[in-house]
């Protein structure tokens, strides 16, 4: 028979929707890891990073008896600030610049629907932000093993709150990339982030503002942003003061509760939106 | 069961930004693509063609009416596994090669690795891309992204397939290719719902037409349907025609055209012409060709869009 004559209808199996629904996820997801690794941004960010990483050497060299303590605060803090750049600049453009180049176009027709694809967009970024912290995480013990500091679980605490965070991040990016531009969705990101950082500031306004008005508004944002702070152990880890697993599971509560209200409020945008 | 059926199918945009003044892009639709047939959608730029097809394939929503494929509603997931989409001047993701791209498709329709491999290898075959089937596409040429983009459109044998502009950004061999694939495509029962500028191209290979202009549809129908296939003139070209010859047959023709050497002759119908042929053949006038001349669906489609233009 023909190749291309041929109608014979496709055998999809005989699996559960719900199986079948989440391997489609899951191929949207290895296809946007794909995407993101063979960035050449993503590339260079990282290299930064672990550059950034690795200068913490010459400055702890010079910090007399301090060497570790800003070894470790440098290092977590890359690890934070270039995961942060990340997630914003690939999450803003995950849906928006489908759009713009409409290869969206071709994909939507295809037997997948569009919270299908927005889940797989965000566990993409999410599995490629993972593989970029691991990188990250394996340059600052690589570091401490050179300086002879013994092996220190708790800076896994610290980093993977940090990971928390960029996975949080990545959904409110994908939120504004879903009806925004992709310039737009950056600066709102932006925003959030450092509004959702100095949100415990916005709720204790009230007592130094004596208008009527802001003090309500800084309350609605305190309510609505998500707190970044929470996820933020840094400066206990390095001075090694306990961080207890009831916290860890508080904030990992925490994100999942937010990640899952902004990509249930994701989807639905996207789900009626016109694609012109 | 009919592939394809829209009853008043309706589509708004929104023109303003704080006004929300609506424009409407597709005026209430009735088509009804038949299975196994060939159709084109033609009509202008801004005609509503694209819009018909992007509400037909859930990329945008219809303001009313309704549509059903293959006799169920549109967003019924089994419709999209039935059906193949070629866009206009596609766009696919620069970072993945050819195979890369039918193989994520393939994995999209639930094909299996295996599936996926043979129906890869098949397609690009068949779409003259085999050798350029592991460079990334971004180095892809766009006569190279058309013909993947009708690979991809192929990748689950659609027993529908749309494709918007299919000939665009092909050579002139390209372009004979897919001729010949989309009546493969028409000989192996799949329904080909095709728009088009190239209005040769649609009279080939379309078993019906509709005619869109300014979001209204004009005219459907089946090709000897809706263009006057009556004989218009007979075109004869002849070498060695003298003034003296030329006033002989005077009474006969309509129009003398001199090309150098050769003069096109314009007959109104074949009595004239077999009037005249006896006379040229004795006055020494040499036969190059003989052409009846009918009205193309070129002549037809613009005849209508400019009446419609002008209301």
């Amino acid at each position: 028979m023909n190749a291309v004559a041929d109608t014979r209808p496709i055998e999809t199996g005989s699996r559960v929707e719900g199986a079948r629904s989440l391997r489609k996820i899951g191929y949207v997801a290895l296809n946007t890891y794909r995407e993101t690794v063979r960035d050449k941004v993503l590339y260079n960010l990282v290299l930064f990073a672990l550059l950034m990483i690795g200068s913490s050497y010459v400055l702890g060299a010079v910090s007399v008896y301090q060497e570790i303590k800003v070894i470790k605060d440098l290092g977590l803090a890359a690890i934070s600030v270039f995961g942060m750049v990340i997630a914003i600049f690939i999450g803003i453009g995950l849906v928006s610049k489908e759009m713009d180049k409409r290869t969206l176009y071709s994909v939507l027709p295809k037997p997948i629907s569009r919270t299908q694809f927005l889940l797989g967009k965000y566990f993409g970024l999410c599995f490629t932000l993972l593989v970029n912290v691991l990188v990250m995480t394996v340059g600052l013990y690589v570091l401490l093993f050179l300086m002879k500091h013994p092996f220190d679980p708790a800076l896994l605490k610290a980093i993977f709150l940090i990971y928390l965070k960029l996975t949080l991040l990545v959904a409110v990016a994908i939120l504004f990339s879903t009806f925004t531009s992709s310039i737009l969705a950056g600066l709102f990101a932006g925003f959030v982030y450092v509004a959702g950082y100095f949100s415990s500031d916005l709720k204790n306004l009230e007592s130094v503002v004596e208008s009527t008005f802001l003090p309500q508004l800084t309350r609605v944002l305190y309510y609505v942003l998500p707190n970044f702070k929470n996820f933020d152990v840094k400066a206990a880890v390095v001075a090694g003061d306990p961080v207890p697993w009831t916290q860890l599971s508080w904030a990992t509560a925490y994100a999942a509760i937010y990640v899952g209200l902004l990509l249930v409020g994701s989807c639905w945008i996207f789900s009626k939106r016109n694609l012109k | 069961m009919r592939a394809l059926e829209t009853r008043g199918l309706t589509k708004d945009y929104p023109t303003g930004s704080l006004l929300q003044k609506m424009k409407r892009a597709l005026h209430p639709l009735d088509l009804e693509v038949e299975e196994g047939e060939t159709f084109g959608l033609i009509g202008p730029n801004g005609a509503g063609k694209t819009t018909t097809l992007k509400l037909l394939l859930g990329l945008v929503f219809p303001t009313g009416g309704e549509a059903r494929i293959m006799g169920r509603p549109l967003g019924d997931p089994e419709v999209k596994q039935q059906i193949g989409y070629l866009p206009e001047q596609p766009y696919f993701y620069d970072y993945l090669t050819g195979r890369e791209l039918l193989n994520y498709f393939g994995q999209l329709f639930g094909l299996s690795r295996q599936e996926r491999d043979v129906r890869s290898r098949e397609l690009l075959e068949k779409t003259g891309m085999t050798d350029a089937a592991d460079v990334p596409l971004r180095k892809y040429s766009k006569g190279m992204t058309q013909r993947l983009g009708i690979a991809q459109a192929l990748v689950n044998r659609p027993r529908l397939v749309f494709l918007d502009e299919p000939m665009s950004g092909l050579d002139p061999v390209g372009r004979r290719e897919i001729s010949h694939l989309i009546r493969e495509l028409h000989d192996s029962g799949t329904t080909v719902f095709f728009c088009s500028h190239i209005l040769s191209d649609v009279e080939q290979l379309c078993d019906r037409v509709a005619i869109l202009n300014r979001g209204k549809l004009i005219e459907a129908g089946r090709l000897t349907d809706i263009i006057d296939v009556s004989l218009h003139a007979v075109e004869v070209v002849v070498e060695g025609l003298s003034p003296e010859l030329e006033k002989r047959i005077a009474a006969s023709f309509r129009e003398i055209r001199p090309h150098g050497p050769r003069s096109h002759i314009s007959f109104p119908d074949i009595p004239s012409f077999e009037k005249a042929l006896p006379v040229l053949i004795e006055g020494g006038a040499h036969l190059v060709s003989v052409n009846p001349v009918k009205e193309t669906l070129e002549d037809h489609f613009f005849r209508e869009v400019n009446a419609g233009g002008r209301e």
